[in-house]
């Protein structure tokens, strides 16, 4: 069961003092047919909502409607919902579920690299930044080391822009990884859960993404600002 | 079976083990080489920051956007539930 951690309620609930009693009295209104309430919530997950439909599907258009399509799935699950996951969880396992079979449907039609490993020896770091095997005194040491980053230029939107880009032209599995688990802060197994996919596989795709993004900062920070 | 003495990690090897190290999965012997290999490693110590720096870096591409107002479709889509219900 999803338990997506990090609770996002209309604010004026938001001081209720458990999130279980929150999400009900959202339900609540939301089965006595308040506008307000689904503005809020819909409001509130929206963005995240487009994010992880969008690493599912080809194109921002489709992750739309998806999100539409879990929407309508929402509303007509909604005297189903028991309240034993959040509603929040209880909504992005609606949404998996649904930007999976579009992502399914698409695979059948487009020919997409889905969550084969794909090259299986990649290194994390560029082999020359280490010596050789074969070193006298330090084999496989780092040549030329990473240096801490400053925070300063760490903090900028420039910086944040180019994360954003980097995780965009990942390979689909890793980004999807890398999406869930480090934008929107998902724990492995409920991204694994949303993904179908190992705990190992997870990690892999997860230790890809990040080696690459980390990469592409590393490469900014040390060169002067873009 | 010759008892086997732990051999010091290479920083090109612990590169590839920091997710593993990051997300808690690794064996304890294993949990300890790489523990050592920081204590003398400045290079690998900035990588890991690194790593750490750039998970954090990540989170904040959530708190970025500005939720938009509900589409007009989706509101859309409330009514004619709400009226199938009633």
């Amino acid at each position: 069961m999803l338990t997506v951690t990090g609770e996002c309620v209309p604010e004026q609930l938001a001081q209720a003092a458990e999130a279980g009693s929150v999400d009900a009295r959202v339900v609540q209104a939301l089965r006595n047919g308040d506008e307000r309430a689904f503005l809020a919530i819909v409001q509130c997950h929206q963005p995240a909502m487009l994010r992880v439909a969008s690493t599912f599907v080809s194109s921002a258009a489709i992750a739309e409607e998806v999100v539409q399509e879990t929407w309508l799935g929402v509303l007509h699950g909604l005297d189903g919902f028991q309240g034993r996951s959040s509603l929040r969880s209880w909504i992005f396992g609606i949404l998996a579920n649904c930007a999976r079979s579009r992502g399914t449907r698409e695979a059948r039609s487009a020919p997409f690299s889905s969550f084969g490993a794909g090259d299986e020896d990649e290194p994390a770091v560029d082999p020359p930044r280490f010596l050789g095997a074969d070193h006298p005194r330090w084999p496989g040491h780092w040549a030329t080391p990473p240096e801490q980053w400053a925070e300063e230029k760490l903090a900028t939107q420039e910086t944040l822009k180019l994360v954003r880009e980097a995780i965009e032209v990942l390979p689909r599995g890793q980004k999807q990884v890398i999406t869930l688990r480090d934008v929107e802060g998902w724990t492995s197994g409920e991204t694994c859960e949303a993904l179908g996919i190992s705990e190992a596989n997870q990690r892999v795709l997860l230790h890809r993404a990040r080696s690459k993004v980390r990469t592409q900062v590393e490469q900014f920070m040390q060169g002067g600002s873009r | 079976m010759t008892p086997r003495t732990p051999r010091e990690l290479a920083c090109r090897e612990l590169v590839q083990l920091v997710t593993d190290y990051l997300e808690g999965v690794l064996p304890p012997e294993e949990h300890a080489r790489f523990e050592q290999h920081l204590e003398s490693c400045k290079g690998c110590t900035a990588y890991l920051r690194q790593m750490r720096d750039l998970v954090r870096l990540s989170g904040r591409i959530r708190d970025d956007v500005i939720p938009p107002e509900a589409p007009r479709e989706l509101l859309q889509l409330f009514e004619t539930w709400k009226a199938q219900r009633s």
